[in-house]
């Protein structure tokens, strides 16, 4: 259970409170005016911007003292989520072991996870070589192998085509599904929410309000959703 | 094990023999021991007799020599020091032992009790009588022509010196008025004799500021004799390169028979082709052929070490501030 | 931790050094002609940073949007005329430029006046033939760093070229043009053979040259302390100035895809295709004129150029290697968090007199060690030192751009330690580490340094081999072993920048 305990965040003027929680297994988006700070929530679960007050905790556990790479989350972020100087596999690689040195188990696993996503013999290239879409799935067959509980996105898919996107939503379902994993996924788009998150967490006024059930949400939107639905 | 044996052997070895064969270290500028300089040749000399070993060690120049052995202070290794003109000895006299006379062919009384000579030359202006056919006469001369010379700075190097003494020597009092005729003549200054003789060389003047044995070393070494040096009839400067032995020389009876050695005929007809100067004592088979066509000036100028020293700063400013116009 | 202890050590070198000076010191005075100095020195010093600058702008511009045969050896060719020895550049200069040059002649058929090499003109002249490679070089790595996709966008929009300047390439100008204008600036602050050389007299006296003047003929070693720190005070506050005048770029990340890019047609390409030429021209000549001069005489050399050039080759080797951990090291904490004292202390060695460094490294050291045993170590150490803030400078932009693109993704990764530098760090930088590499390795065998004063019986390097043919009247030997010089330079930075293309390429 990932815990924000009387959380504060604070950037300049910028300021964002939250106080809540997301169970194991959770499939939660993050939705929100723009400039509202749904990045800046992520970033600080991610490890990137120490809180001004409160804690994250997972499964009780202060995550202040780990490093970010040693928290109990994958991260995919809005892009640059491959180095474009390594190969897809060695991308994948990085994600079981962030030294490279893979076991010939490992060298498996990266190529059943690249069949996984449909990426199959595509492990050689760079990722310039691929499309925004193939780049996606090798960011998420990267999350597939890392396995951890909390998978975090800030928007990776914001740039695809609408039914590229809902492919990614599928893949994305599985991969969590796969690891049992919590999604914790920031949006812009309300059809996303609807269609994959069964909570909802709404970020407005400097209040990441706590999580929802997602239809009741959209039945019955407060005002600061109503707004920025323009409903 | 064995290589192990063999090699304690070795070394045991070659400590001894280090051991029991003296050294004597040469402080020297580095050109002296050039493959092509008078080091290996006077040291190949001097070993064959002494049952030493000498051992170089280098600064740049005369100037540089004198001041490592400064800063070196009483922690010096060096046994004898080569390479010094009467520009420097009067700073350098504190650190040297007083050294038995040596009989020269000078053209000047020599009486420094601190110091031998070794070889000597004038300073002159060289130029290419293939294309300059007549040469100015003295200084004045080439002051008043159109003619273009490259000269050396006199704050770093010794010809450069040599030429600010040279003018001061010859006009004393009038030597800034000088200076101010020459300014327009002076294409540029550069930092060393080597990149004014390379670019006198290379066609950007008529001129260059040298020695009037230049021109032997194109005559013997490459059989040209299209370069001559001109006669000035104020006289020509002097430059007297001299060694000694340091007052902190654990060798001191070596470093006497060094500088003797340095006085024989062997070691002075070894310095007149290789450093390019006159000998300080004429060896008893006389000069190479081709030294007999150099110009001889008619009068030998030179200040005395102490008046060279007092004179340098004021003469250095007098310089700049007539040049800087 | 280590970048900490990395500056502070510069920073003791360097100051340390100067300050053995003083201890030594028995006057403490300034003349009127060392302030004279100064005042040249800056004067020459700020022409030469700005003419540079402004002549790479241009070029950098056009090099990087036109293709063509032998664009690549061009820009490596770049690199050429700074890693030649100042010596033998100048001559090479003088050659092209002098009183019996080919220019003077174009001038004489045209019955043009002359125009002299010597003077104020010839020492700019020779500081932007030495700089303005560089300057183009350092500006080359800047546009390349402007993400492709950003040029696309602009040419999707239908920005004109005068646009794109405005909106992608000022911006990265502005990022970088202080710093580069800064690094000429300090190159030609500490220059002193071509300031002597082509300056026609006492008028162009540099502050390094009456350093030279205190320390060797008048052995006045307060005068060149404090004529050292007045040079130090003018680096720090130009670093200072540059660092305030810089801003950070902020383009993102690229997909590091490579694509050619329409360039724009008509006059502009006649104006690029001109000024690409008159480039080529004014750096091949003089370099052609050493080639020439060089080449008669290389049959002939004495044997001793051989054990000279392997003791340089070993030295610039040794320094390279030593001078790019340092400068990565710097580099990389300056990227992850500003420090204006480490930035100062990397640019410190720039501006540091060499004949100062040597002569105070010299007083450190001769109590505890006989100074002939170190001669090469020193030179090692002085060369890495003193190349620094080229490497600095060369990696500090591509350093931060890798922090800014993919500083979270690593983490996120827990990519750390060798890994991180084997995976991330050495790939995203082959390109200048390569670069820099090569130049600090060139720089070095070129450089005469302090091993002067150090010299013992170890035997010359290759530069100063060079020096005692000249003053032996061998000029053609001299001009032969100073192309051996430049080849072997050449070939070291050519090795260095290929390696690191290949590995930035795969």
């Amino acid at each position: 259970m990932l815990t924000l305990e009387a959380l504060h965040l604070s950037q300049g003027s910028f300021d964002l409170r939250a106080d809540w929680s997301v169970q194991a297994g959770a499939r939660v988006a993050v939705i929100g005016p723009s400039g509202a700070g749904k990045s800046t929530l992520l970033m600080a679960i991610a490890g990137f911007l120490p809180p001004a007050r409160g804690r994250i905790l997972w499964q009780g556990r202060d995550l202040a003292a780990l490093a970010v790479g040693d928290r109990p989350m994958s991260v995919l972020f809005q892009d640059q989520n491959l180095f474009p100087h390594l190969t897809i596999a060695q991308n994948l690689g990085l994600g079981l072991s962030p030294q490279l040195r893979l076991t010939p188990a490992q060298r498996d696993a990266v190529e059943a996870a690249l069949q996984r996503v449909g990426l199959a013999g595509m492990g050689a290239r760079k990722p310039a070589q691929l499309s925004g879409g193939q780049q996606g799935r090798a960011a998420l067959a990267r999350a597939l192998l890392r396995a951890r509980p909390l998978l975090v996105l800030d928007e990776p898919f914001a740039a695809l085509g609408p039914a590229l996107k809902s492919e990614m939503l599928d893949l994305l379902d599985e991969v969590a599904s796969a690891t049992g994993a919590a999604v914790l996924m920031v949006t812009h788009d309300p059809a996303d929410a609807q269609r994959f998150a069964g909570q909802t967490v709404l970020v407005a006024e400097g209040v990441a309000q706590p999580p929802c059930e997602t239809a009741a949400l959209f039945a019955n939107p407060p005002p600061a959703l109503a707004a920025y639905l323009g409903t | 094990m064995k290589t192990t044996l063999l090699a304690a052997g070795l070394a045991t070895f070659a400590t001894t023999a280090l051991a029991d064969t003296p050294v004597l270290h040469v402080l020297t500028y580095d050109s002296f021991t050039a493959e092509w300089g008078p080091g290996p040749i006077l040291k190949a000399g001097f070993e064959a007799t002494c049952g030493c070993e000498v051992q170089f060690t280098t600064a740049g120049d005369g100037a540089a020599v004198l001041a490592r052995l400064k800063l070196d202070g009483d922690k010096s290794d060096a046994d004898v020091v080569v390479g010094l003109d009467t520009n420097l000895t009067a700073a350098a006299a504190p650190l040297f032992a007083d050294v038995a006379p040596q009989p020269n062919t000078l053209p000047v009384p020599f009486a420094d009790p601190k110091f031998v000579p070794f070889d000597w030359g004038y300073f002159a202006f060289v130029y290419d009588n293939t294309k300059l056919t007549t040469p100015p006469t003295s200084i004045a001369d080439l002051a008043a022509s159109n003619l273009k010379i490259i000269i050396e700075d006199p704050r770093s190097s010794t010809p450069g010196l040599g030429l600010l003494l040279w003018v001061k020597a010859a006009y004393g009092d009038g030597a800034a008025k000088l200076w101010s005729d020459l300014a327009d003549n002076i294409v540029t200054v550069t930092p060393g004799w080597s990149e004014a003789y390379g670019m006198f060389l290379g066609g950007e003047a008529d001129m260059v500021l040298s020695y009037t044995t230049s021109p032997a070393y194109h005559l013997i070494a490459e059989s040209d004799a299209s370069k001559s040096a001109a006669a000035f009839s104020e006289g020509h400067y002097m430059q007297i390169e001299v060694a000694g032995k340091t007052l902190t020389s654990k060798q001191p009876e070596l470093a006497d028979a060094f500088l003797a050695y340095l006085g024989s005929d062997a070691a002075q007809s070894a310095l007149i082709t290789t450093n390019w100067m006159y000998p300080a004592k004429t060896p008893a088979e006389g000069l190479p052929q081709g030294f007999e066509t150099l110009i001889q000036p008619a009068k030998s100028l030179l200040f005395t070490a102490t008046e060279a020293q007092e004179i340098r700063a004021a003469a250095i400013e007098e310089w700049q501030t007539a040049l800087s116009k | 931790m280590l970048p900490k202890a990395l500056g502070l050590g510069i920073a003791a070198l360097i100051l340390g050094s100067a300050a053995m000076l003083g201890l030594r010191a028995e006057s403490w005075a300034l003349r009127p002609a060392d302030w004279a100095a100064v005042r040249f020195t800056l004067l020459q010093a700020a022409l030469s940073a700005v003419l540079s600058l402004g002549l790479a702008v241009p070029l950098a511009r056009a090099l990087f949007r036109r293709r063509f045969v032998g664009r690549g050896a061009l820009i490596r060719l770049l690199a050429a005329p700074f890693v030649l020895p100042v010596v033998v550049a100048v001559l090479g200069i003088v050659t092209v430029f002098g009183r019996a040059g080919p220019i003077n002649a174009v001038l004489e058929t045209f019955h043009l006046p002359a125009v002299s090499i010597f003077g104020l003109q010839g020492v700019v002249l020779a500081n932007v033939f030495f700089n303005l490679p560089l300057a183009t070089r350092m500006l080359l790595h800047g546009w390349q760093a402007i993400p492709v996709e950003r040029f696309r966008l602009a040419a999707s929009l239908g920005m004109p070229p005068s646009a794109q300047l405005r909106h992608l390439e000022l911006p990265m100008l502005r990022a970088q043009a202080p710093a580069i204008a800064l690094v000429i600036f300090l190159i030609c602050l500490a220059s002193f053979a071509i300031a002597l050389t082509l300056g026609g007299g006492p008028r162009a006296s540099t502050i390094e040259l009456a350093i030279y003047q205190a320390l060797r003929f008048e052995f006045d070693l307060g005068r060149a302390a404090l004529l050292a720190l007045v040079q130090l005070l003018i680096c720090a506050a130009g670093t200072l100035l540059a660092s305030r005048l810089t801003l950070p770029p902020s383009f993102g990340a690229g997909l590091g895809r490579s694509l050619d890019l329409p360039a724009p047609h008509g006059w502009r390409r006649r104006g690029d295709a001109l000024l690409i030429l008159m480039v080529v021209l004014f750096l091949a000549l003089p370099l052609l004129a050493v080639a020439a001069k060089g080449l008669p005489g290389l049959l002939a050399l004495p044997s001793g150029v051989w054990p000279a050039a392997l003791r340089s080759v070993s030295v610039a080797l040794a320094s390279a290697l030593l001078v790019v951990l340092a400068a990565l090291v710097l580099a990389l904490a300056q990227a992850r968090r500003a420090s204006g004292w480490l930035e100062l202390a990397a640019m410190l060695p720039l501006a540091a007199s060499s004949l100062v460094l040597g002569t105070g490294l010299f007083l450190m050291l001769r109590p505890f060690v006989a100074p002939q045993a170190l001669a090469l170590p020193v030179t090692m150490l002085v060369n890495a030192t003193l190349t620094l803030p080229y490497l600095y400078r060369l990696l500090l932009p591509e350093a931060r751009a890798l922090h800014s693109d993919y500083d979270r993704l690593a983490s996120s990764l827990g990519l750390r330690g060798m890994a991180r530098l084997r995976y991330l760090t050495l790939p995203r930088l082959a390109r200048p580490l390569g670069y820099g590499a090569g130049l600090a390795a060139a720089l070095s065998m070129g450089d005469l340094g302090v091993i002067a004063l150090f010299a013992g019986n170890s035997g010359a390097t290759l530069p100063l081999f060079v020096q005692q043919l000249m003053g032996a009247y061998r000029m053609d030997q001299a001009a032969a072993a100073a192309l051996v010089l430049v080849g072997i330079s050449y070939a070291l930075f050519w090795v260095f920048d290929r390696i690191g293309h290949h590995y930035a390429d795969t």
